[in-house]
């Protein structure tokens, strides 16, 4: 039966321009020569002007003397002898720090909201809905300049300053707070708390062998709360109160003592709390809403209570889904904390590729560092991130 | 002895007429049981519905009274607003947002050639319905008109050309509500094309397409905007030749049409990703080629699940167009701050009640977007289901 096919010329060898092979390399050699077109002509022109505007280039500026004050310093900073490498590290301490404390205000406020929009009580839901459709959809920046021009600045000026208690000031110039001060004696103190955390670590380590052994559950948290506050407040007392408070005092045209909070700086945290808030809370409900409702009713069937059933079930399966938009929210808000230059606060983009570059001229560099700077932050989080998710995929069959 | 069929009845206590349905407790329906099962279920919910009520009656009141009770709405300066002079407690005070509407409005734009303004805005509205109305008739003549004619006759309407007779106008004299809908007309019709180029560059089995892809995306999207904005205004001019140095605000457009894109292409990315994989094999079985494969078989069916994501990166976007302000453009926002700080009509409510326009403007229009992606992805939704 198959003895006579008729026997099929061989088919004629591709032309090599269409052969898939070639193309795809000459289409990726041509992509290339384009892109390295492109890069020489800008590097060319780039060397051509710098040349005509008489702008020096490299990294030579980073050890010349700033010369400019910025107003808040966590490290030691003076225009006269610091660098403008110093005031790139100032800048970019001062960007960390409003971006770890507004992560902290955001993830309880997000967490807050998000489950509020999930409550049984109608009218929460509603409010919770509210916060959130309305700060979304207004932008941030008009949100700081609302907290800082209208809001911060509009409160009285130093003689009519507001005392809010406890020894604390609040007025157009920021909010003055009383600074401890440490007495012999509280080294001691320190001591107990470390002490007090270390124990904490090893006793939950034992009790949840223990679980694992007995079935028998130890009142981990009642201990922890023992040894990390309890410890450190006897070690206090019996120390003799080794902790005294310079207090704010409020003179004619200025407060001395204390510590003073800037309002830019407040106003940034405001902004940038409320509105990452929001989208944290959007987060924080469609994880909760990822695990399906079978999981609540078998945990109930078991015989656990409510909030167990949150605890031990729900929640370290929304988690999952959570944390990585987490993250990235983490990572909006760090960027967007370099909105600041408008409130004038001195971040790492104000005071590097604000002053620094009006100083220097040297716009490549300045702007490259910058950049580079919040990249290297993105890619560090990513990273960590990939490994965490690994580590929390779920193991399928 | 048996027991008949009629016995049996007899001695049955058994009801056999059924008895028709009562009524629920009243408790547990109407407004009563709807009370007590959305507000007032547990001690807990009691305490927070009473803590939010107050909360409310303290901050619905206030906001009233200050956009309308206590409001100024005649007035020529800022005597009118001021608590000194009227010897009462102002509200917003809107004679001066009155007064400024045009400036808000239009920037500098010199005032006997802003009908091209209203021009632009009438045409760009109707593009913008044609291609969001889905029972509109003709799409494919409305994304050319949109993607095509729109941007160019704006351009010659807006910047001018004298052989037509149009007055050219400086973009420095720009302004207000026109720069803020420039910029982010130019974003949303640069950033898709591009945003799907770079989807399909990161999607490529050429390793050089898609490193080069992947590289931008990944440092675009790592990078805050402003810093991207601060690049395309101070490092643009120095990669130009001298003589093509571009204006203000083309570097502007430029550095938010980039960032835009990378955003762009990660959303249609995972609308790629969504396309089972026996469409695309199906497509090259009938014998398409790669760009007619797209054309035809994978980009309709990627973007239309994408429509919503599209639309809240573009919500991103109307809201990343006040970071202009930064970079010394006048946008709306920054029309705003100028104006509140005039002499004429400088007040303690100045401030906010310019912000409060501000508000308004950007919440009407990202909460219309908003809306109509998630009306979207209902729809999308109940097509999957049939």
């Amino acid at each position: 039966m198959s003895t006579d096919l008729p026997t099929l010329p061989r088919p004629a060898p591709v032309v090599f321009y269409n052969d898939p092979k070639v193309r795809s390399i000459a289409y990726q050699i041509a992509l290339f020569a384009v892109v390295a077109f492109l890069v020489y002509g800008a590097a060319s022109n780039a060397i051509e002007n710098l040349a005509r505007a008489r702008i020096a280039s490299g990294f030579g500026f980073w050890n010349n003397v700033a010369g400019f004050d910025i107003s808040q310093t966590l490290i030691e900073y003076s225009s006269r002898g610091s660098t403008y490498g110093r005031a790139f590290w100032v800048g970019l301490l001062n960007t960390l720090l409003v971006a770890g404390i507004g992560i902290v205000f955001a993830t309880i406020l997000g967490f807050v909201v998000g489950i509020s929009r999930l409550s049984s009580n109608w009218l929460l839901a509603k409010v919770a809905g509210c916060y959130v459709e309305i700060i979304r959809n207004l932008p941030l920046l008009l949100q700081l300049l609302f907290w800082y021009n209208a809001v911060l600045k509009a409160l009285p000026d130093i003689r009519e300053s507001i005392a809010i208690g406890g020894g604390a000031f609040l007025n157009n110039r920021g909010l003055f707070l009383p600074t401890p001060i440490f007495k012999n004696g509280f080294g001691a103190v320190e001591m107990a708390l470390l002490a007090g955390i270390v124990g904490a670590i090893v006793f939950r380590v034992w009790a949840r062998k223990q679980q694992e052994r007995t079935g028998r559950q130890a009142p981990v948290l009642m201990v922890t709360l023992a040894l990390v506050i309890g410890l450190p407040i006897a070690m206090f007392l019996l120390a003799g109160l080794p902790l005294g408070f310079e207090f704010p005092r409020a003179g004619r045209f200025n407060i001395t003592g204390g510590a003073e909070v800037l309002p830019e700086f407040v106003a940034l945290l405001f902004g940038l709390s409320i509105y990452t808030a929001a989208f944290i809370a959007e987060v924080v409900r469609a994880g909760i809403l990822a695990v399906s409702r079978g999981q609540t009713e078998a945990a109930y069937s078991l015989g656990l209570r409510p909030g167990l059933t949150q605890r031990l079930i729900v929640v370290p399966q929304a988690m999952r889904v959570i944390i990585p938009p987490l993250t990235s929210q983490y990572l909006n808000l760090t960027k967007n904390s370099s909105l600041a230059v408008a409130i004038g606060y001195p971040d790492l983009v104000q005071v590097f590729t604000g002053t620094v570059l009006n100083q220097t001229g040297q716009a490549l560099e300045v702007v490259a560092i910058t950049m580079l700077v919040y990249l290297v932050i993105s890619l560090v989080t990513s990273f960590l991130m990939n490994i965490y998710n690994s580590r929390m995929a779920l193991a399928e069959r | 002895m048996t027991m008949t069929e009629g016995d049996l009845a007899e001695i049955a206590f058994v009801r056999r007429a059924t008895i028709a349905p009562q009524p629920p407790p009243t408790k547990m329906t109407g407004a009563l049981g709807w009370l007590r099962d959305n507000l007032l279920s547990t001690p807990f919910n009691i305490a927070l519905t009473i803590l939010i009520v107050l909360l409310l009656a303290w901050a619905v009141p206030e906001l009233v009274k200050f956009l309308f009770i206590d409001a100024v709405w005649n007035g020529s300066d800022r005597d009118a607003c001021l608590e000194s002079v009227q010897h009462r407690e102002i509200g917003a005070c809107w004679p001066f947002v009155w007064e400024r509407l045009p400036y808000f409005i239009y920037g500098s734009y010199p005032i006997s050639e802003r009908w091209r303004v209203d021009a632009f805005f009438l045409m760009l509205a109707v593009g913008i319905t044609w291609l969001l109305w889905l029972n509109a008739p003709r799409h494919d003549l409305g994304a050319i008109y949109f993607f095509v004619v729109l941007p160019i006759s704006s351009f010659v309407l807006l910047t001018g050309w004298s052989t037509i007779g149009l007055r050219p106008v400086d973009t420095v004299l720009w302004g207000g509500v026109l720069v803020t809908i420039v910029v982010a007309a130019v974003g949303i019709v640069v950033s898709l094309p591009l945003g799907i180029f770079l989807a399909l560059g990161r999607r490529s089995r050429m390793p050089v397409v898609r490193s080069l892809s992947v590289i931008y995306i990944e440092f675009v999207r790592g990078v805050p905007l402003v810093t991207v904005l601060f690049m395309a205004g101070v490092m643009l001019p120095l990669f130009m030749p001298e003589q093509l140095s571009p204006d203000k605000l083309v570097r502007a457009l430029v550095g938010i049409a980039l960032f835009a894109s990378a955003y762009m292409a990660e959303v249609v990315r995972a609308g790629l990703q969504a396309i089972p994989k026996g469409q695309y094999e199906g497509a090259m079985a009938v014998g398409l080629r790669y760009w007619q494969m797209m054309r035809l078989i994978i980009l309709p069916q990627a973007l239309k699940v994408t429509i919503p994501n599209i639309v809240n990166t573009y919500i991103g976007l109307f809201k990343d167009t006040t970071l202009v302000f930064i970079v010394g453009i006048f946008d709306l926002l920054r029309t705003i701050e100028v104006a509140r700080i005039d002499p004429k009509w400088a007040t303690p409510v100045t401030s906010t009640t310019g912000y409060a326009v501000a508000a308004i403007f950007y919440l009407i229009f990202c909460y219309g977007m908003s809306r109509y992606a998630r009306a979207m992805e209902a729809r999308l939704a109940k097509a999957d289901r049939c």
